[in-house]
């Protein structure tokens, strides 16, 4: 892919994963060799590949997973108060996925019997550093304004390759068969 | 709770009115429910059996319409009709004050098993609402004192059928009378005079007319007449659109009510003209009310050789009409899922083509008609092409009539020659400071005052006869999410754009209402619209997002006050969202909150 001649300047790009296994981030490396493309197309701010950990002005935000915690709400907030596109990567971000299948669970219930001594003391780990669990596990369009969404678990290289050059070259994206895919 | 051994003794006679047809599914759930109150799981697997059909069928009927219960819902059960114009009316009160009387949630039943309350779609008598439902017969002009008087009957246990017969009493309305309404019918005229023109003679008449369909999509029905007559078949068929579900519209309501001679006599021309031997009338439930008339006045038909066999005396023309009941479910007014629901099947529409002029009930031709279009039929028997075609405007010829309901002083049935403008409507009903005229119903056009110049034709405005008033005090945001609500509760949930989209639109609406709607979802209310009406299967999901997205680029500032400032905001309460988690492990530091800017 060339970059188009009148790009003033690298796109800045921020990757984050919420309540997700990294599988996306994964699936995002196997753009293979084209990575070494993309980086004279885009500059990566926070993400687990620069282990930058807050996010300034960027273009787009890439969120893998989706909200299971109040750490989660905040990254989302920073990514989609400092992103102009924000990109909903992954089953998870889109639609909750896998992980949540705990929704239909009551999260006390879930913690109490989860925490709890042989001899039946209750004990969930209170320590301020660890982030609350929400009532249950939402996509991210639930908490904020998404602009794209590309689902699949995880979306391909291929799909993921398609989906930012369109994006980098100005052109609406569009992800058809066979890289649309939602399993 | 029925004793199943009882099954048999009480059901019998049910599987016998309707010679344990299968295709009669639909019918015979409807008459064991009269039977028994509801249709538990095992009165439906019993049915299953006697009918020699799977269990998935019958329930797949079954839990289909809105009016077959699986549970039992009380010996009473009462529905608010929860049209806009109902809403208007204040029905929402009434509703309360009856739930109160009882002491009971809506839908649930009373401790007693006496009697259950609850809202259902609009049921056709919105100039004269709120309107109520008790076991499907209707009971209109709803006041507290009504309610009073319901609530009585209902707790002294007084059997429906010798309730003062005043509350039951439907008025015709009929404000302004044409050519349909205003003429004297002549038993068999009409008739006699299809027969003297010969079939041939009949359809160039039809087509000479331009008559085009009643019921909204507006096709020639000379064309489908002609098409139905041409198509390779062994039977063929006339069925009678009777499944008025549009919010809003009632003129198929008084004309079953008191001019059924035209609509019957309508298909029996329509059957000579294409040679069919059956007619069925696909009745709404909610004018269940009107079926003894209609079976008395069939019967007087077939007394007069109007119906039966050699009818009008010319050997050979044998022709009957049967008349199905619905149960509640307004997609069946789409033609391919009514003939799906007259099979007895769930009432989910056909993937079209083929038309049901090729293959309709039983997959054989069928003509499938409004209720006001037969009738249009018999004037032209009468008359003749050319003088029909000379009434109206020249895409749309005759006259229209028209359901006036919302704020005018003289709501009630209007009928016009095509090309009336819709000030002339407003004008005629004593309707002052309208701000809004919803054309055509939930699923039609809403025009805003600017637009009143406008006129009622296929070549303008469109309509299936719904024709809804606001005036400056009403608030058009809240008559679009009455629409979004009505969409969701009436997708029939087989295509999902429909299915998804209804609710989407339903969810988005109640959160604007809430004040957690932004510019966002006002960009997503079009964005979906316009999904639903490229891509769903049938009218209804095409149609659904219409009244939004009319009210979103018309009544734009009654959505723009409810919005939230902010970029976003979720549907629910993140901090509230955290509570629990807060509760078992004790905490309540800054960390255990999201705020506001969280």
């Amino acid at each position: 892919m060339n970059a188009p001649r009148d790009l003033p300047r690298k796109l800045r790009v921020a990757t984050t994963s919420l309540s997700g296994c990294f599988g996306c981030h994964m699936s995002f490396l196997d753009i293979d060799e084209r990575l070494l493309e993309l980086a004279h197309l885009v500059e990566f701010d926070r993400s687990p590949i620069t282990d930058i950990k807050h996010c300034g002005p960027c273009d787009i935000g890439l969120v893998e997973g989706g909200v299971c915690n109040a750490e989660n709400v905040h990254v989302l907030h920073e990514l989609r108060k400092n992103c102009k596109v924000l990109v909903a990567l992954g089953a998870c971000a889109v639609g909750g996925g896998l992980p949540a299948q705990r929704n239909n669970l009551d999260v006390a219930k879930c913690l109490t019997q989860i925490y709890r001594t042989e001899s039946g003391e209750v004990a969930v780990p209170n320590d301020p550093e660890l982030p609350l669990l929400l009532d249950k596990v939402y996509p991210i369009n639930e908490i904020v304004r998404v602009d794209y969404f590309l689902p699949g678990c995880p979306p391909s290289g291929d799909t993921i390759w398609k989906f930012l050059t369109d994006l980098l070259t100005g052109r609406t994206p569009r992800i058809e068969h066979p890289l649309l895919k939602f399993d | 709770m029925t004793d199943a051994s009882e099954l048999p003794v009480l059901l019998d006679p049910v599987l016998q009115r309707h010679q344990s047809r299968p295709d009669r599914l639909l019918q015979i759930l409807r008459d064991a429910q009269d039977v028994l109150g509801y249709l538990s799981d095992e009165t439906t697997a019993w049915l299953a059996k006697a009918l020699g059909i799977s269990y998935a069928q019958a329930t797949s009927t079954r839990d289909f319409y809105a009016f077959l219960y699986r549970e039992n819902r009380g010996r009473y059960r009462i529905l608010f009709s929860d049209n806009i114009t109902d809403r208007m009316a204040g029905n929402q009160a009434l509703f309360k004050q009856m739930l109160n009387y009882f002491g009971i949630a809506p839908g649930k039943v009373s401790g007693d098993g006496l009697v259950s309350v609850d809202l259902t779609s609009c049921t056709g008598m919105c100039d004269q609402g709120p309107a109520i439902l008790v076991n499907e017969m209707a009971i209109p002009r709803m006041t507290p004192q009504r309610v009073e008087e319901v609530c009585a009957l209902v707790s002294r246990q007084v059997p429906l059928a010798e309730w003062p017969a005043e509350l039951f009493v439907v008025e015709d309305n009929i404000q302004r009378a044409d050519l349909l309404l205003g003429t004297t019918h002549q038993p068999g005229e009409a008739i006699r005079a299809a027969i003297a023109r010969g079939r041939d003679e009949m359809l160039f008449e039809m087509r000479t007319s331009n008559l085009r369909g009643r019921g909204g999509a507006g096709f020639t029905t000379g064309i489908k007449w002609e098409a139905c007559r041409n198509a390779p078949g062994v039977r063929r068929y006339i069925v009678c659109n009777a499944d008025e579900g549009e919010p809003g519209t009632f003129k198929d309501r008084v004309l079953l009510q008191s001019y059924p001679g035209r609509v019957f006599e309508g298909m029996v021309i329509a059957a000579f003209t294409v040679g069919a031997h059956l007619g069925l009338l696909y009745l709404r439930a909610e004018y269940r009310y009107l079926r003894p008339k209609l079976e008395a006045y069939l019967a007087e038909m077939r007394a007069q050789n109007l119906l039966g066999k050699d009818i009008g005396g010319l050997a050979g023309f044998d022709f009957d009409i049967e008349i199905h009941l619905g149960a509640g479910a307004y997609v069946c007014g789409e033609e391919s899922a009514l003939i799906e629901s007259l099979e007895g099947k769930a009432g989910k529409p056909r993937i079209r083509p083929p038309f049901p002029v090729t293959c309709g009930y039983k997959n054989q031709p069928t003509v499938v008609n409004n209720v006001e279009t037969l009738c249009k039929a018999t004037e032209i028997a009468i008359h003749g092409g050319a003088w029909y075609e000379a009434i109206g405007t020249k895409q749309s010829t005759g006259t229209k009539i028209l359901s006036v309901s919302g704020d005018c002083e003289r709501p009630g049935i209007y009928e016009y020659a095509f090309g009336v403008r819709i000030s002339q409507v407003l004008e005629d009903c004593g309707a002052r400071n309208a701000i809004a005229v919803q054309v055509s119903g939930a699923s039609g056009t809403c025009l805003s005052e600017r637009e009143l110049g406008r006129r009622i034709a296929f070549e303008d405005v469109p309509t299936a006869g719904s024709f809804m008033i606001f005036d400056a005090q009403r608030d058009m945001f809240e008559v679009a999410r009455n629409f979004a609500h009505f969409f969701k509760h009436e997708s029939c949930g087989f295509c999902t754009p429909c299915r998804a989209g209804t609710a989407l639109l339903s969810e988005m609406m109640d959160k604007i209402a809430e004040g957690r709607g932004t510019q966002y979802e006002m960009n997503e209310l079009l964005r979906i619209q316009a999904v639903m009406k490229a891509s769903s299967h049938c009218g209804l999901g095409q149609t659904a997002g219409n009244a939004v997205a009319d009210t979103v680029q018309k009544f734009r500032p009654s959505y723009e006050r409810r919005l939230a400032q902010t970029d976003f905001v979720p549907a629910f309460d993140l901090d509230a969202a955290l509570a629990k988690a807060r509760q078992v492990t004790g905490r309540d530091d800054a960390h255990a909150h999201l705020g506001a800017e969280a």
